[in-house]
């Protein structure tokens, strides 16, 4: 999802959907080959695992701009990692298959589907999450702040993730076209359809003139 | 008349926390010890289950227990079982396991060992009704809420006469009104068609993940709703207590759209496993599993024949739907159909026929406007198709049809309690240029085609009965108490307002209590139905003209005079005329000091338990408001809206763009203008995924679902969006509503997907469809002058 890498060392650090497919299976945690089972799923609790292999190990991760330290077993998402061991339960779990974009994060500035991102592949990487974006004194983020004065979120759930996804198109092209915005946020899906509003205040964060309203 | 707050936009209270991700979902709470719990599911379309083997599963490190269909009342059948040893589905929970963590649940999942018995199965309604055809279930195959549960099957011979329309054997229900044959008699223009409408899932964002713990006896139960008050005594009735001793936490759901209306099975399961192992149970669900159990619309299958007068007017109605209700009891929608089709066109006689069908396909239940939608989303297109063969302008035979204030419908002959569809339809032509730009439809660029369309919809809009309560507090802060729950519409804080502005209180002195029936929470109806804004207006309304009553009985015994002689500021209750006063707060001690009615210590006789409860748990902290809602009705509340579009399509692709959209509310006065801006433009956008792309698809020979993906269901992304998007409203009052308002949400999806199904049938030179939704290949076999690759009835196919 979202724009390439800034540079090639970034892009081939990238995990493809097959490579962390071949890991995941690598690790021995994938379940049956029934379609309804949610093959890959990590241990949600700090105890050990008891799939044959699959041993904690520590790992650094820069999440925020704070070191945080963690074990994560050999298949752990980063989103689970995230929600569940480090308590960041802004990043949501909408299908665990990179197809919702409701756990949108960024990795070194660009974004990632953290339910298909392995969490040992971005060690000593600077993470970024929804609940990283606020200002030092706590105030919005400018794309948060648009987001509240359009009435972005509906229900809320994918709100964070096209958040993250906002910010993260708004760093790479400060002055997008709605047009541009629209293919950028394309990964992120809203059930509720607020698309128009979500782009409204892309396009008020970005300072553009081109926000719909009325008749 | 003026208002202080109503038509102001405002900041709800829940954004900013669901911008920065501090917004919890059911997903996001922890407790001590916590365990996760995993399904196993039926592979099986319909299966008996032989036995269980879990022993193995049980003997695993890390496994806490099991919970069987053995460990819990199901309903009596064909509701929703909880858990099932004749599943009806793919994805029919039959047992859970828990264990300290998710891979190890779900690997000992995986060494349960079932033997299934392999049952008969269908996934088509219509062609189970042959008499040589299986049925879904085993004791039965018609029912639904008002027909009774009963095995129904037609003769060989329905089906042979059919003639080319759909096979019309027995209905379960059905009603008439005038005289069909001599209407149908008179008509210059008769069409009689089949058609499909796609069952297609909610696809809520948020999976129905639930998380529950006990503490002294009583349930902690985080869950997934877009209800708060309203599922509270039916989900403590499937957990087995008393609705005291249940703790509900709903205070933010990623997505209902009817799927989450009601108490639903899912979410009990935690609470009875958590009972039974003692450890707190987080019980995750899947995408896949949202699919299988997060239910989906009702399909129809179908046959209508119209009869209409030279000028366009539809004279007569002849409607037979056959719904798909999934392999268990789910909604009415076969009936709503026929209530809209006489609302919306107001044929002067009408026959409808009915039949809902059991199939082995997902729990279906209402979704944003069940029946209702379904039918514009059909009829909207003939009615096109009328208009081109008599020569009528598409909006001219729209106007033709339009009921009138008092519109009547259905075969009690009943009258809405207002209509401005007609206004509506009036404004949207002139905010849209429909006389200039219906002029440009049909007009070619290159490969695109330009086509202009008005499309219209219809829902109820509200119900009534329900109660308020609110209480001012010494600090003179107002707490507005309401159990309506959070589906994204804000109408939580919107409704408020309406109590907000019988105070005529400045909104930064209004606290809501919300979210966890702990803090307190009248009786209230869910958030479904479009009816939020109508019946939560009458309950704030009665709770805020009980409270106003008080405040000023309480400054009259304190400063003499008749109550009457009062009146407030918003901050103030004092003698009119530049008499004594004293603040609400003031009011508020001395309305504790009173006791009695006035701080909650009595209470209304009429008001519903659950109200009771709550209004004793703040009785003494405030001036209580309190009230059941009887105020008097003046016919069924209604919401009505209109669409216009420009569309290019694409001949070469199939695939089209929306270049402009406009839809118009009737939605009674305008509570919050940027809250209904939003609805307007998403409820279009979830319209276009009916129209165009989103439907359920099962293999008939095995019974599987190939819809349990986003990217197979396929709802709508950034890339459907209308290029230009613009909102109106009619904003005129409900005479039933004691401030004008009413529900709105339905008929925004049905409104839009009419208008683009119409649009792509003008776009092809005219022609009707009869199915949803409408995709590229069918278009392009159209183009081809190819057989479309579904039969005209075929359902839960591309």
């Amino acid at each position: 999802m979202g724009e390439a890498g800034t540079s090639a060392e970034l892009e081939a650090r990238r995990v493809s959907r097959r490579e962390f497919i071949k890991r995941v299976i690598a690790s021995g945690a994938v379940a049956s080959s029934a379609s309804f089972v949610m093959g890959g799923l990590t241990a949600c609790s700090s105890r050990p695992a008891s799939v044959a292999g699959s041993v904690e190990r520590l790992v650094s991760i820069n999440v925020n701009g704070q070191l945080r330290r963690v074990d994560v077993l050999p298949q752990e998402t980063l989103a689970m990692t995230l929600r569940y061991k480090l308590g960041l339960t802004g990043t949501k779990l909408g299908c665990d298959r990179a197809e919702c974009g409701a756990c949108t994060v960024m990795i070194e500035g660009t974004t990632y589907y953290s339910c298909s991102t392995l969490t040992h592949t971005v060690r000593n990487r600077k993470v970024v999450t929804v609940e990283g974006l606020r200002g030092p004194n706590g105030e919005l983020h400018p794309v948060q702040q648009a987001f509240v004065d359009e009435l972005g979120p509906q229900c809320g759930f994918c709100t964070p993730g096209q958040v993250v996804a906002a910010v993260a198109l708004l760093q790479k092209n400060p002055k997008p076209t709605r047009e541009e915005a629209r293919h950028a946020m394309s990964g992120n899906l809203c059930r509720c359809g607020a698309y128009d509003n979500y782009l409204n205040a892309i396009m008020r964060a970005a300072g553009s003139t081109e926000i719909h309203h009325g008749a | 008349m003026a208002h202080k707050l109503l038509g102001q936009d405002f900041l709800p209270h829940d954004v900013v926390a669901k911008v920065t991700g501090e917004a919890k979902y059911a997903e996001d709470f922890r407790a001590e010890g916590m365990v996760f719990a995993r399904l196993l599911s039926s592979p099986y379309p319909h299966a008996r289950v032989r036995s269980i083997d879990a022993s193995e599963a049980l003997a695993m490190p890390g496994v806490v227990g099991i919970l069987t269909p053995d460990d819990v009342k199901n309903p009596k059948a064909p509701d929703i079982p909880l858990l099932t040893l004749e599943p009806g589905y793919v994805g029919a929970p039959i047992l859970l396991i828990a264990a300290e963590d998710e891979t190890t649940a779900q690997d000992a999942i995986d060494k349960v060992r079932i033997d299934y018995e392999p049952l008969p199965f269908h996934v088509d309604p219509l062609a189970s009704m042959h008499p040589d055809h299986p049925d879904a279930r085993t004791d039965g195959n018609v029912g639904a809420a008002g027909v009774e549960f009963q095995k129904l099957k037609w003769t060989k011979e329905d089906f042979d006469n059919a003639n080319g329309k759909m096979p019309m054997g027995k209905a379960a229900q059905e009603w008439t009104y005038g005289d069909l044959d001599a209407t149908f008699a008179r008509c210059k223009l008769v069409l009689d068609e089949t058609f499909v409408h796609a069952s297609n899932s909610h696809h809520s964002m948020e999976p129905r993940t639930a998380m529950a713990y006990w503490q002294n006896g009583k349930c902690i139960l985080h869950v997934s709703s877009q209800s708060q008050s309203f599922i509270h005594p039916a989900l403590a009735g499937m957990i087995g207590i008393p609705p005291t001793d249940l703790m509900l936490v709903a205070e933010y759901c990623g997505g209902g759209f009817g799927s989450k209306g009601g108490a639903y099975p899912l979410q009990a399961l935690p609470a009875l496993f958590s009972k039974k192992i003692n450890r707190p149970v987080m019980m995750r669900i899947s995408r896949a599993e949202e699919y299988y159990n997060g239910s989906a619309r009702l399909g129809f299958q179908g046959q209508v024949k119209l009869g209409f007068a030279e000028d366009g007017k539809l004279l007569a109605a002849d409607l037979y739907v056959i719904q798909e209700n999934g392999a268990c009891q789910s909604f009415f929608d076969f009936r709503n159909a026929a209530d809209a089709l006489s609302i919306l066109y107001q044929p002067e006689a009408m026959r409808w026929r009915g039949l809902p069908v059991y199939a082995n396909s997902p729990i279906r239940s209402a979704q944003r406007g069940p029946g209702y939608n379904q039918m514009a989303h059909i009829m909207e297109p003939l009615l096109d198709k009328a208009a081109r063969e008599l020569k009528v302008d598409r909006l001219a035979i729209r106007l033709k049809n339009v009921g009138g204030l008092n519109a009547p419908f259905g075969a009690q002959r009943n009258t809405v309690s207002s209509c401005y569809l007609k206004d509506a339809l009036e404004k949207g032509a002139q905010q849209f240029g429909w006389a200039e730009r219906v002029a440009r439809s049909g007009q070619r660029n290159g490969s695109k085609v330009t086509a202009v369309a008005v499309g219209q919809a219809y829902h109820p809009a509200g119900f009534n009965g329900f109660d308020g309560l609110l209480r001012i507090l010494p600090t003179g802060k107002v707490h507005i108490h309401t159990g309506v729950g959070n589906l994204g519409t804000f109408s939580h804080s919107s409704t408020s307002r309406i109590a907000a502005e019988v105070l005529k209180l400045n909104w930064d002195d209004v606290v809501i209590e919300r979210g966890d029936s702990r803090r307190h929470l009248p009786w209230n109806i869910g958030q479904f139905g479009s009816n939020t804004n109508f019946t939560m207006a009458r309950t704030n309304y009665v709770a805020a003209m009980d409270a106003l009553t008080k405040l000023k009985e309480i400054a009259a015994k304190r400063f003499g005079g008749t109550p009457e002689s009062y009146d407030v500021d918003g901050k103030r209750v004092f003698r009119r005329g530049g008499g004594p006063g004293m603040t609400y707060g003031e009011a508020a001690q001395q309305a504790i000091k009173l006791g009695g009615k006035y701080d909650g210590h009595e209470l209304p006789k009429d008001i519903n338990p659950m109200t009771q409860v709550s209004a004793t748990a703040i009785s003494g902290t405030g001036l209580v408001g309190v009230a059941k809602d009887t105020l008097p009705m003046k016919g069924a509340p209604a919401a009505f809206a209109a669409a216009f579009i420009e569309i290019e399509l694409d001949l070469e692709t199939g695939k089209h763009v929306i270049i402009d959209y406009l839809g118009v509310a009737d939605c009674g006065t305008v509570i919050h203008p940027a809250g209904l801006e939003t609805q307007i433009k998403s409820g279009a956008v979830q319209g276009f995924g009916v129209a165009s792309s989103e439907r359920i698809v099962y293999d008939p020979q095995n019974g599987l679902p190939a819809s349990v993906g986003f990217y197979q269901a396929k709802p709508p992304t950034y890339g459907d969006v209308a290029h230009r998007f613009r909102t109106s409203a009619v904003d005129l009052p409900d005479p039933s509503s004691p401030l004008g308002t009413k529900g709105i949400g339905e008929p925004l999806l049905g409104c839009a997907a009419s208008v683009l199904l119409c649009a792509l049938s003008e776009a092809v030179g005219g022609h009707a469809f009869n199915r949803t939704p409408v995709v590229p290949d069918m278009i392009l076999n159209h183009l081809a002058g190819r057989a479309p690759s579904h039969g005209p009835l075929q359902v839960n196919c591309q």
